[in-house]
């Protein structure tokens, strides 16, 4: 009688909590809002804009070839597959052909660019787990694309290489045979990930089942990349409106299969991305033998005027697909550029997919978008 | 299925609507009234299977007094973008009907475009600034914006004056 009194004076609270913006595993300046009831996520409401430098802004005040910077700086894990979009997207304007030896440098580069992306994607995530080596391995693997980076380029992150018309430097045959060896090497170090953390128990248990999104939340939602993929839809620009050179290469479009626990889920995202690492690998190794000799950059002047029109032009980047929506007056000057970024999208169905769950299965979740702040706020 | 194809469909089933395809080069545009967009949108994801949106966001034509949102959707089963744009009076407070209920990535879109243009969506579940902190004044993209000198007592850098010193009054 005594106890069953007190019980009904008990009171339940849900509690705020306040992730971020300085957190390990927010991957960046994300904060998030958990309002929890007990351990499990009743709401989970992600704060953006910390990052926010209004890139778009900038656009409108610099001239064609100055934007590239830029761009390079949003998602500033994947710069070279992000500089090729926007070149991609200001030569469709303009109708210019970019150089054959150019395509060639750009696909074996921005394919390099992929797997760096995608082994931080592999560290990141194993540490939001809990497993600390994975990202010791990946970092040692990434240093070495990254000294071919500053090779070609002269810098290690932001590299202003893939120019309009073609590519901003010419690559020597030492650079050809760097990039050799390190596919030589690299390809081994696929498996031993795998062992260190994608089969492991623990990992398995912490990233199966949770955070499923199914196709029609990802079409709803308008996410692509790895998380449509994951979703089991084989979806990928470089296959199925093939860009560059993209055409002429073989590879395959890894997709979730629900392996481990349910199709969808942030252990069948990460997963994709291991295995794209294999597939870019492999049209590196495709390409790299037959680079055709030629100029590394069309005949594009320095200072470009763009015919007046509009393009919307996307590219397959790491995260998804990055659209450009630029619009010309004619003038030497952008008259406004709309990023599509697929990091922003990706981070808007957080609420949605985490509700229910436990607060540390947020965390996985928010592990497998590999979101890059600087892309989601601009 | 071409967006030519597509323009003479939805001009049929909406001739009050859809204004016309332009010229723009290389890639046209479907001109839509403002007050069917919700409507076209609705039937584009339902019957002519545009399952996803690719791009949504805010143009300011300072010239011809006008703003525009354009809506890029996108059809895995045609392989086709096709591009909406909607054109408003470009004074303050001006509203567009929302699409968010169509698709939810038109949420945070519409949130960052009203953020940028100060174009507000209706029936829009949670219309406030997305991007910028929500007390900022002014709407950043808007062509004729003026960077201000201090936001709450912080001075705000400029970039694009005197000399190269970037990020300068730190």
């Amino acid at each position: 009688m005594h106890l069953s009194h007190q019980a009904d004076n008990l009171r339940t609270d849900e509690l705020l909590i306040n992730m971020g913006p300085q957190h390990p595993s927010t991957h960046g300046v994300l904060r998030i809002i958990i309002t929890t009831d007990g351990e499990i996520v009743k709401a989970a409401h992600p704060e953006i804009g910390y990052l926010h430098r209004c890139k778009e802004k900038h656009s409108e005040n610099v001239d064609w070839m100055a934007v590239a910077p830029f761009v390079d700086r949003m998602d500033y894990l994947a710069s070279m597959n992000n500089s090729m979009g926007y070149a991609i997207a200001v030569e469709k304007l303009m109708g210019v052909e970019v150089p054959r030896r150019a395509e060639y440098i750009r696909v074996i580069i921005s394919e390099l660019q992929r797997i760096a992306s995608h082994q931080m994607a592999f560290g990141t995530y194993g540490l939001d787990i809990g497993a600390f080596t994975p990202f010791m391995h990946a970092f040692r693997d990434r240093e070495k694309i990254l000294d071919i980076f500053e090779a070609i380029s002269g810098a290690r992150l932001l590299y202003n290489y893939m120019w309009i018309g073609g590519t901003y430097r010419d690559i020597t045959p030492e650079i050809v045979k760097q990039i050799k060896e390190y596919c030589a090497y690299f390809a081994g170090q696929i498996s031993q990930y795998n062992e260190l953390l994608s089969y492991n128990k623990i990992f398995v248990e912490r990233t199966a089942n949770v955070g499923i999104m199914d196709r029609e939340l990802c079409w709803s939602y308008g996410l692509t990349g790895p998380m449509l993929r994951g979703a089991g839809m084989k979806w990928d620009l470089r296959k199925d409106e093939p860009y560059s050179i993209y055409s002429e290469v073989d590879f395959d479009v890894p997709v979730g299969k629900g392996e481990m626990g349910t199709l969808g889920d942030s252990w069948d995202r990460y997963m994709v991305r291991m295995r794209e690492m294999e597939e870019s690998l492999k049209i590196v190794n495709q390409l790299i033998d037959g680079i055709p000799d030629g100029p590394h950059r069309g005949r594009v002047a320095k200072k470009i005027r763009v015919p007046k029109g509009e393009v919307f032009s996307r590219t397959e980047c790491p995260r998804g697909e990055l659209g450009f929506y630029i619009i010309s007056d004619g003038s030497e000057i952008p008259y406004r550029i709309k990023v599509k970024s697929p990091c922003f999208l990706n981070i808007s169905t957080l609420d949605e997919v985490t509700r229910g769950l436990m607060v540390a299965d947020l965390v996985a979740t928010v592990g497998s978008l590999d979101i890059v702040l600087g892309e989601v706020d601009r | 299925m071409t967006v030519q194809d597509l323009y003479e469909k939805l001009k049929a089933k909406f001739p009050a609507h859809i204004v016309e395809l332009s010229e723009t080069k290389p890639d046209p545009y479907i001109k839509v009234e403002a007050a069917g967009i919700l409507e076209v949108v609705q039937s584009l994801r339902d019957e002519f299977e545009f399952q996803t949106v690719a791009n949504l966001g805010g143009i300011d034509y300072i010239e011809e007094k006008q703003f525009a949102v354009f809506y890029h959707l996108f059809s895995y089963t045609h392989k086709v973008v096709v591009a909406l744009k909607v054109f408003l009076p470009r004074e303050d407070g001006v509203s567009v009907p929302s699409v968010a209920s169509v698709y939810k990535a038109a949420n945070w879109l519409e949130r960052e475009t009203y953020d940028m243009y100060g174009i507000r969506f209706e029936g829009h579940p949670d219309m406030r600034r997305i991007l910028c902190p929500e007390d900022w004044e002014g709407y950043p993209l808007r062509k004729d914006y003026k960077t201000p000198d201090y936001y709450r007592g912080i001075p705000v850098p400029l970039y694009f004056e005197g000399d190269s010193s970037a990020g300068g009054g730190h």
